[in-house]
């Protein structure tokens, strides 16, 4: 059973010339416990396109339902189901963390012993017990967003929407949010996901939607997407050119594809398979055959390679504003 | 309509619970109104006579405090550009919580702190040597009048809050809405001394119409320019402005916050 699906979905800002079709017809389905990552740059309508699948803004036409229940004529009975964790963390800054869920518990209908047992199991499991009776404006960005999960996990929703949860975050604590989120999905919350990051998208989704100018340019798992683009690949700049039949003879043998080679730049690229571990041997056999190298590295596809070969153009960034807030 | 109430009062209590974390809101907001206070009584209330002699202090604290309950929309309409610029609407937007509940809660948390602006105020004004004359009963009915018209400024406060883009315009903006409401009136200056046009606008000004029935409540001088409506009737042109005003804008309101799209 699929608990979110989605039609034609379309939200236009503005009026006359300068409309913005910011949602232009996306369909959605996400199978019940699974995750979708809605794969896309700034400002392509992964924003939008959850805030109205969470009840917060009307589509102008299309339809949705989440949970079986239709987000606009059913929309108090989505909000019962669903959590919703935003890229700008929603929680109050002049309040305690606890106060904050608490709060959030009390308006989720519980009473007030359960909601302070609920925002104490909470903070307990998103580590903030310590920092519970502080105002989160002392908080750090990675605190912060713990505490925005938390009030979204409040009403222990089957169905959660997070929109960018580790954007802006250091590495440290983009890893310990993934770490939560595997957590979440492992007990069976339906997630939809939105990311600017295909690496994110790869670790926590279990299918992905490349959007783009509000439509859904392709979709499938991390897998065969990157098969599209191309996976990893290793890139070197030999020292000289009469090096270079040399080098794509060890690359063939090291590497997992034909390789290609640019002789004006010395640069030759071949896909690869097995990371950094292929890595440290090319530049071993490299090093054995006495080949002086310029440059070498090891290239993972990113969303802007993933654009590049879905659309042709890179993931250019729209001006802020419609995917604002 | 229990839960509507509920989640009205937990959001006030929120509010509320946000005051002392930021008091260089209340503490500025106290420390401005005893200026206008200090200003008036001791620097231009010399030179301002009243036509029918009187205190002059005791003809300008109702004043003073029609012009606080006034600018106490200013406060509204921050705490709620405040809200919807954090994200913090968004939150409750997505809660299964009464959705009138969030506006509700901000009128009536406004309400509460414009009452304890009120003691202050009170207070401060005592020290200036302003009395009421009358009875207990007058005084409540005053404080009331007072309160009441609050809560209607808290309704234009919430629309405007949720109609500018960020706090910063909103305050500049109910600046523009409340500066002339509250100087074009009684409060400050009898209304005798005004060119004709102006003395119509202060004379059915709603501001000069609380200031007008509180001073009257309360036994304070109370010149009117001529006979009429206003001057006879203050206390119900103040229930008529507030139920106007209330009619008008906390329908805007709530239909504001009802079609949010950001």
């Amino acid at each position: 059973m699929n608990a979110i699906v989605a039609e034609g979905l379309v939200k236009i800002y503005g009026k006359g010339k300068a409309q913005v079709r910011a949602v232009d017809g996306v369909d959605l389905a996400v199978a019940q416990g699974t995750v979708l990552g809605l794969l896309g740059p700034n400002g392509a309508g992964k924003t939008t396109t959850v805030r109205m699948l969470a009840t917060l803004l009307r589509p102008d036409s299309g339809r949705a339902s989440v949970g079986g229940h239709d987000v606009v004529r059913d929309a108090q009975a989505v909000r019962s189901i669903i959590g919703l964790s935003g890229q700008y963390a929603a929680v109050d800054e002049n309040l305690t963390g606890r106060e904050n869920l608490v709060l959030f518990a009390r308006l989720y209908r519980l009473g007030a012993a359960d909601a302070r047992r609920r925002a104490d199991t909470l903070l307990e499991q998103f580590g903030l017990t310590d920092a519970a009776d502080r105002v989160v404006k002392t908080y750090s960005g990675g605190m912060r967003r713990r505490l925005d999960l938390a009030s979204a996990l409040i009403g222990t929703p089957r169905i959660l929407f997070m929109d960018e949860p580790t954007t802006g975050l250091d590495p440290r604590s983009r890893l310990g949010m993934w770490d939560v989120i595997r957590g979440l999905v492992k007990e069976g919350t339906t997630l939809l996901l939105t990311t600017q990051y295909l690496e994110e998208a790869d670790e926590l989704a279990d299918r992905i939607a490349v959007v783009d100018h509000g439509r859904i340019i392709a979709r499938g798992t991390a897998d065969e997407l990157k098969k599209q683009v191309g996976g990893e690949r290793i890139e070197v700049v030999v020292d000289q050119r009469d090096a270079i039949d040399h080098a794509v003879a060890i690359l063939r043998r090291d590497a997992d594809g034909e390789p290609t080679v640019d002789r004006h730049t010395r640069r030759i690229t071949s896909p690869v398979n097995g990371g950094a571990q292929r890595l440290i041997q090319v530049v071993r056999d490299f090093d054995e055959a006495g080949i002086k190298i310029d440059d070498i590295a090891l290239r993972r596809p990113t969303l802007d390679d993933v654009f590049l070969a879905l659309t042709g153009h890179a993931a250019v960034e729209k001006p802020a504003g419609e995917e604002a807030a | 309509m229990t839960q509507a109430l509920g989640d009205t009062l937990l959001i006030a209590g929120r509010n509320l619970r946000r005051v002392p974390r930021i008091p260089e809101l209340a503490i500025f907001a106290i420390l401005q109104s005893i200026m206008f206070v200090l200003l008036f009584a001791f620097v231009f209330g010399g030179a301002i006579p009243l036509p029918d002699g009187g205190s002059y202090r005791e003809f300008l604290m109702p004043g003073i405090f029609a012009q606080n309950i006034a600018f106490a929309s200013v406060i509204t309409a921050i705490g709620m550009t405040d809200d919807l610029n954090k994200g913090i609407l968004d939150r409750f937007r997505s809660l299964p919580m009464a959705r009138s509940a969030v506006i509700a809660g901000r009128t009536v948390s406004d309400l509460v702190y414009n009452a304890g602006i009120l003691v202050v105020l009170m207070a401060s004004g005592f020290v200036v040597d302003w009395r009421v004359h009358t009875g207990i009963g007058e005084f409540l009915a005053g404080v009331g009048l007072l309160l009441l018209f609050a809560f209607a400024m808290a309704w234009i406060g919430v629309w405007l809050g949720l109609n500018v883009p960020t706090v910063e315009v909103g305050q500049q903006v109910s600046f523009l809405v409340v500066f002339p409401i509250t100087f074009l009136s009684n409060a400050f200056v009898p209304p005798q001394t005004l060119p004709p046009l102006l003395r119509t606008f202060a004379e059915w000004n709603p501001v000069s119409a609380l200031t007008a029935a509180t001073r009257q409540l309360w036994g304070n001088p109370n010149p009117f320019a001529a006979p009429g409506f206003p001057a006879e009737h203050p206390i119900e042109l103040t229930i008529i402005w507030t139920a106007v005003l209330i009619l008008i804008f906390a329908p805007l309101a709530i239909r504001k916050y009802q079609s949010i799209s950001r």
